[in-house]
């Protein structure tokens, strides 16, 4: 499938602000199951975009755009091939072992209401690896209602089972924190999903996790969806948690008020259908 | 526990080491009022210069002074050169450790040591992985803490390898006891450690990254005046005669870093820095943290700033790895250390864990990220319920702890309340590592703990400080 991805941020400022300065993650890499055709990332704003490999594999850009200015807008556009792989991630960057993916964070710590759900999963479902962790995705997503009202970003895992909602980063989160105390080691994915039946703009990426298991490799685990990665996901950066591998982390010197609007859309590229976003 | 060794008297107490016999000397023939007078007047001169360090968790008192113990610490040329070379060489192991760490990691892979404890370690920094710093070298200034058990068996107790403070007392002690005490210089010859900050600085220019083109800029970042160490920040950038500078008084641009200036933007180049990863970029790091550069760690990964010391350091100065030290020391170097590791139990390990905690009144249990005396247990002089409530600390969270003997820390003359008695001491030497090699200037700082009997040397807790002399021979 060809999916073509349009994700702009925008800030508009009541103060202008003196600088800003970003790290975005926004740019996707090639794997077994996607290829990247073509892809730009471009700043409303005049500044240079440096880009860098960090420590994970992911591609950042980072820029310092002097204001004063009353609105910036990051732009990135492209299409990417994928291919179904049964959520098997094979042909990634991988710039450290598996056992460091057992790390915990403060995003991910798991509480003992986490705890006992894990362990009662394992109960369930056996040792097996691959069933232990299916199971653990299939009653996460009938647990929680996922919805669209966002949480903060810094709520933590525990925190979000504890409210019983949460959007796809919470879901996820809770899912790792879950799979690593098992002993699984266990990433955070932020990327893109097609969804076939709404191509309606969408005002937040996605995000999912990627789970070692033996002899298999690393295997996606979207529990927002209940499934395992298809052809309809698109892999943009991993890390421990959503700071690790967050699409956007800024700062500004000066201004104020500031409001934030993302528009995201993610379509078939040969649809050649339109879809606008709402403001 | 035996006798402890005394740095004048040795063992048996009836005759004066050789380094110590002007010394003792000069106690006998000065009366103990003129003793009590000049030690009167150290601490009024240091309550005039305002050298204080906070105690952290302490509403009443933010600053206090520590207290000065006007009887030096006193080493032989043999000794230190013992100690330089043993120092040199666990500097070293340690640079390469880090380097190895965040690189090939093939002391992982050659199963020396465990892959979680180095994966999952807090002070470790994922996000240094594959990043290569200017003249690879990562611990720039260490502290390394000695303790002395007999004539000639010294044991590292502590790696500092983050930010080490401590060397402003190095500096002040010697100079108030040049001032106080100039009949005793002149009957020693006492190896200089005034050259210190110029060392410090040489080391600090010889690591510029390599695109600067001309003399480097050096700054000082520290976290600000409610820092416990902010006297020593302010005090270091004076000798050094470099910028004092905050988070925010630095910006990041196109991946090189500026220090803002009446004359518009100056480039830096090396950032001695005071300030902890978790708060210097809140853009990788802690997210609320103000005490940054936003940015900071993108100028450092294009390799245009030297950082000293390096982010993530932190893994070579943890407890648990330290037990590992002697295994570091031999795999990087092919040596066999010359500075002795204290036995150390993990208690994170069963077995060690069981040996802990059917040993708990010998021992003393240190946390394993822990610093500055806080949250330990000295078995031999604990109460039997801080035994019993440390044991239960220690069974909830067993590998955050490691368990180290008692050792009998070395004694050195002491003025106290009752006269001059031997009290406890250690020696934190500063060690810099340059682009050309390793620096130590002869000493470092002496601490006391001034309680009888108390093996608790840090400041927080009570302990006093001393001037450290090398004899030139």
């Amino acid at each position: 499938m060809r999916i073509r991805i349009s994700h702009a941020t925008s800030y508009r400022y009541e103060t202008p602000p003196k600088s800003v300065t970003q790290v975005l993650r926004l740019t996707p890499r090639n794997h077994d199951g996607q290829y990247v055709v073509n892809w730009r990332v471009e700043v409303s704003q005049d500044c240079q975009l440096h880009q860098q490999e960090g420590a994970f594999g992911n591609i950042s850009h980072v820029f310092n755009a002097e204001g004063p200015f009353d609105e910036l807008s990051v732009t990135v556009a492209g299409e990417v091939d994928t291919q179904d792989t049964h959520g098997i991630v094979n042909g990634a960057i991988e710039r450290f072992p598996p056992a460091l993916y057992l790390r915990e964070t403060a995003l991910t710590m798991p509480d003992p209401a986490i705890i006992d759900f894990a362990e009662a999963t394992r109960t369930d479902a056996g040792t097996d690896t691959l069933t232990l962790l299916h199971a653990l995705m299939m009653r996460l997503n009938a647990e929680m209602t996922f919805d669209t009202e966002p949480t903060q970003v810094e709520t933590t895992a525990a925190e979000a089972f504890a409210g019983k909602r949460g959007v796809c980063q919470d879901g996820t989160h809770i899912f790792i924190a879950a799979a690593r105390h098992l002993g699984v080691p266990t990433r955070y994915v932020s990327g893109h999903f097609y969804r076939e039946n709404d191509t309606s703009a969408q005002d937040a990426g996605h995000a999912w996790a990627e789970a070692y298991v033996d002899k298999l490799g690393w295997v996606g685990f979207d529990p927002t969806n209940a499934i395992s990665p298809t052809e309809a996901h698109v892999r943009v950066a991993v890390g421990l948690d959503y700071l690790g591998a967050a699409p956007v982390r800024g700062t500004r010197y000066g201004g104020g008020g500031e409001t934030l609007k993302v528009t995201i859309n993610v379509d078939q590229a040969n649809w050649q259908t339109q879809s606008q976003s709402q403001s | 526990m035996a006798a402890a060794f005394d740095e004048m008297k040795g063992h048996d107490g009836d005759q004066v080491r050789p380094a110590y016999g002007e010394l003792a000397q000069w106690l006998k023939e000065v009366p103990p009022d003129v003793l009590d007078y000049r030690r009167r007047e150290a601490e009024l001169i240091f309550r005039r210069i305002g050298i204080t360090f906070a105690v952290y968790g302490e509403a009443d008192a933010t600053e206090r002074l520590i207290p000065f113990d006007v009887i030096p610490r006193i080493m032989a040329a043999s000794e230190w050169r013992f100690l330089e070379k043993g120092l040199t060489q666990r500097v070293n192991a340690l640079n390469l450790f880090i380097k190895d760490v965040y690189g090939a990691r093939e002391i992982l892979r050659a199963g020396i040591i465990p892959e979680d404890l180095v994966f999952r370690n807090p002070a470790f920094r994922p996000e240094m992985n594959g990043q290569r710093v200017p003249h690879d070298i990562y611990v720039h200034i260490a502290g390394i803490d000695i303790i002395r058990v007999d004539a000639d068996t010294f044991y590292v107790l502590e790696d500092n390898a983050r930010t080490p403070s401590g060397v402003s007392y190095m500096l002040e002690n010697r100079e108030i006891m040049m001032r106080l005490f100039p009949e005793l210089f002149s009957r020693h010859r006492i190896a200089p450690v005034e050259n210190y900050p110029d060392e410090l600085l040489a080391s600090l220019k010889s690591v510029a990254p390599l695109t600067t083109s001309k003399e480097p800029t050096v700054v000082l970042l520290t976290p600000g005046v409610f820092n416990s160490a902010y006297y020593e920040h302010s005090f270091l950038a004076d000798k050094l005669g470099v910028e004092l500078v905050e988070g925010r008084d630095l910006f990041v641009k196109d991946e090189v870093v500026y220090m803002r200036t009446t004359q518009g933007p100056q480039r830096v180049d090396v950032i001695y820095r005071r300030v902890d990863d978790d708060f210097i970029d809140p853009l990788t790091f802690r997210a609320d943290s103000i005490l940054g550069v936003p940015g900071l760690m993108s100028a450092y990964a294009a390799g245009n700033v030297t950082l000293a010391n390096a982010v993530g350091t932190g893994i070579a100065d943890d407890k648990a790895v330290y037990s590992f030290m002697p295994a570091i020391v031999k795999f990087y170097l092919g040596e066999e250390p010359l500075l002795k590791n204290v036995p150390t139990w993990r208690c994170r390990e069963e077995e060690h864990l069981k040996y802990v905690l059917d040993h708990l009144p010998e021992l003393v249990v240190k946390e394993v990220h822990g610093s500055g005396g806080y949250g330990m247990l000295i078995g031999p002089t604990a109460s039997k319920i801080a035994i019993e409530q440390f044991r239960a600390k220690l069974k909830a969270e067993p590998k955050n702890f490691i368990a180290q003997p008692t050792l009998a820390l070395s004694t050195s003359p002491t003025c106290v309340e009752e006269g001059v008695a031997p009290r406890h001491v250690d020696l934190r030497p500063f060690v810099l590592t340059g682009r050309n090699g390793v620096r130590i200037v002869p000493g470092g700082l002496t601490r006391v703990a001034l309680k009888k009997g108390s093996l608790v040397v840090n400041s927080s807790q009570g302990g006093g400080t001393k001037d450290t002399w090398v004899l030139d021979s």
